[in-house]
């Protein structure tokens, strides 16, 4: 089945400015539809797996118009979106129930949803900061959404860096149209390798560099992440650790890096280095908290670190013209883990949404002995944290078997060690998790509480059966039609131009 | 030259939203470093003595080539549309988030408000 492209874009956005209308007759309906629109973006991303095509906004024919293009990468990051979205809207028909003005929240939702669908889709640099915008500022509304004063100065931090790293991605794409007079991604990469790069090109990837750095939180530029993702409610913090760090960071900044500058040795290396660093940084960091959607946070810094460390490897490698079947296991272990943290850190805010919503508090030191009072969702936070820590045969454990593999075929063994290492990190934090929140013993004041019920445990549940299920995507048939588009499109680099434009 | 005034405008925005301690004013900055890459686009599309970038009876009489070397660019002009709409909307988010901050803390000084560390 081929679908319209541009549906992926106006079904969430078209569903977010009608909810306010619908809301007046009363909750109920608006909440069926926001869950419709997402169920729904969810079985149109699965049936566009494996296929590659350009749809020409209006029939204006590139360069002229705009255009959306769909190959390998942008499938597999709408599937990661989807799952994630449709499992947080249906966990937020019960969990949003705390809070007021359901429908604004919605709407909001869909917006971002609709915001990232646009940067995985589109084939223009300056539609792509359009998209990107719609969904940065969605989300700095959603961190706020509570409204309390920690929500509000969470929100005003990661609104200041957010509009930050807007404004350079802005200027860098002023500076690309006005070195190769194009904004069309694959005109672009043409023109950048007839005439190679200039002084302003360079300083455009850098400011690209910083700009997506900042949304991806990757290590110098984290500062917001830790306070912005707690703040927010839970669904939109497993939104926000999920996807929304990946695809306007690390896609956006793959696609731009590897498909239209093109790899060198110098971007490889900051690459790897971007990856090891917040690797490190986020896994020391995260030992410290005793604020549960805290640590879960700076888990996430350090596991983006994971896959820009297989892209950047990956990356190395063909700058290095290495052997490009070592090159393209790298980015597929990176890939394949963005795929699986957006399923296992989703489900870990999730979990932590609902024990915050039983107890009532994010304290570790305040819980305790929570196994007995919520067994489902100690079941999975348990699988959840099995897969980040790498335990066989939970998901985390493949992805990064595939990036120790890849980083010992290609000679780089102390990668590998630091591989191993900081999973071994992940390990303890996560057994500190178990050990404080669903062991010891139970405090007085939370002798009363009980499991939450509906929505809640059918997300939680049904992201923790994918978590285990996840190994299975590298079965030779589902890897051939998930991953390997994917590695491709980053693995030919810049022959993307010639793709798009012969399509 | 005129590129250089532009680019000592965005580091004057740069520098007002990393050092400043008022709320306000960082937004301020922000909003500094925004129009200075909005005239930083529309300075690419500019050129000297061009004319505005609508064909009229007599260019399409006289060949529009002629028209094509003397018009300026109406691409940036486009963007640079699309990005003052951008930029307004999340300066009223900004603003916004300022004033509930205010009514919360009392303060608009980011050094009192910091109840999120670690």
């Amino acid at each position: 089945m081929s679908v319209p492209l541009p549906v992926f874009v106006a079904i969430p956005l078209v569903t977010a400015f009608l909810l306010p209308v619908f809301a007046k007759r009363g909750k109920a309906v608006a909440t069926v539809l926001a869950n419709l629109a997402t169920i729904s973006l969810l079985v149109l991303a699965i049936a566009s797996i494996g296929q590659s095509r350009v749809y020409e906004v209006g029939r204006w024919s590139i360069p002229l118009g705009i255009n959306l293009v769909l190959d390998g990468l942008s499938s597999l990051l709408l599937l990661a979106i989807s799952v994630v979205s449709t499992a947080a809207m249906f966990f937020s028909i019960r969990y949003m129930e705390q809070y007021t003005a359901r429908a604004k929240y919605l709407s909001l939702f869909l917006l971002m949803v609709a915001g990232m669908n646009g940067v995985v889709l589109s084939g223009d640099i300056f539609n792509l900061f359009v998209f990107l915008e719609i969904a940065s500022l969605a989300s700095y509304a959603l961190v706020g959404f509570g409204c309390g004063h920690e929500e509000l100065e969470a929100s005003f931090k990661y609104m200041v860096l957010g509009s930050i790293g807007s404004i350079f991605i802005l200027f860098a794409v002023a500076l690309v149209y006005g070195n190769t007079g194009s904004l069309n991604m694959a005109y672009i990469s043409e023109a950048i390798q007839s005439n190679g790069l200039n002084p302003g090109l360079t300083f455009a990837l850098g400011l690209f560099i910083v700009g997506f750095g900042l949304k991806a939180a990757l290590v110098p530029f984290h500062a917001w992440l830790p306070d912005a993702h707690p703040s927010a409610p839970a669904p939109i913090s497993a939104m926000l650790s999920g996807i929304l760090i990946k695809t306007l960071g690390v896609y956006a900044l793959a696609r731009v890096v590897f498909n239209i500058f093109g790899i060198s040795l110098a971007t490889g290396w900051l690459l790897l280095t971007f990856g090891i660093v917040g690797m490190l940084v986020g896994a020391f960091m995260a030992f410290g908290q005793w604020d549960l959607k805290r640590l879960l946070a700076y888990s996430s810094i350090s596991q983006v670190g994971y896959v820009m460390l297989g892209i950047g490897l990956g990356g190395l490698i063909i700058a290095k013209d290495g052997n490009l079947a070592w090159a393209s296991l790298a980015i597929l272990g990176g890939l394949f883990h963005l795929l699986n943290h957006a399923v296992y850190k989703s489900l870990l805010f999730l979990t932590s949404g609902s024990i915050q919503m039983s107890t009532g508090t994010r304290q570790l030191r305040e819980m305790g002995g929570l196994a007995e009072k919520l067994p489902v969702t100690r079941a999975t936070c348990t699988v959840a944290s099995a897969a980040i820590a790498g335990i066989p045969p939970f998901s985390g454990f493949w992805s990064k078997l595939i990036l120790v593999i890849a980083s010992v075929q290609a000679g780089y063994y102390w990668v590998a060690a630091i591989i191993v290492f900081v999973s071994l990190c992940t390990l303890i934090m996560y057994l500190k998790v178990q050990r404080y929140v669903f062991l010891g013993e139970l405090p007085e004041n939370l002798q009363e509480i009980t499991e939450n019920r509906g929505s809640m445990l059918v997300a939680m549940v049904s992201l923790a059966c994918l978590c285990v299920l996840m190994g299975l995507l590298l079965t030779p048939g589902l890897r051939a039609s998930i991953f390997a588009p994917a590695v491709k499109v980053l693995v030919d680099g810049v022959s993307y131009s010639a793709n798009v434009i012969g399509m | 030259m005129l590129y250089a005034l532009c680019f000592l405008l965005f580091t004057i925005g740069l520098y007002c939203a990393v050092t400043k301690k008022n709320m306000v004013k960082i937004v301020i900055g922000i909003m500094v470093m925004e129009y200075a890459v909005n005239l930083f686009l529309i300075m690419l599309g500019y050129r000297m003595g061009g004319v505005a970038p609508i064909i009229g009876r007599s260019d399409l009489e006289s060949g529009l080539g002629g028209f094509v070397n003397k018009s300026v660019d109406p691409l940036p002009q486009a963007l640079v549309l699309t990005a003052i709409v951008i930029s307004l909307g999340s300066l009223a988010l900004m603003i916004s988030i300022c004033v509930r901050t205010y009514e919360k803390y009392g303060t608009f000084d980011i050094t009192q408000i910091r109840r999120l560390k670690g």
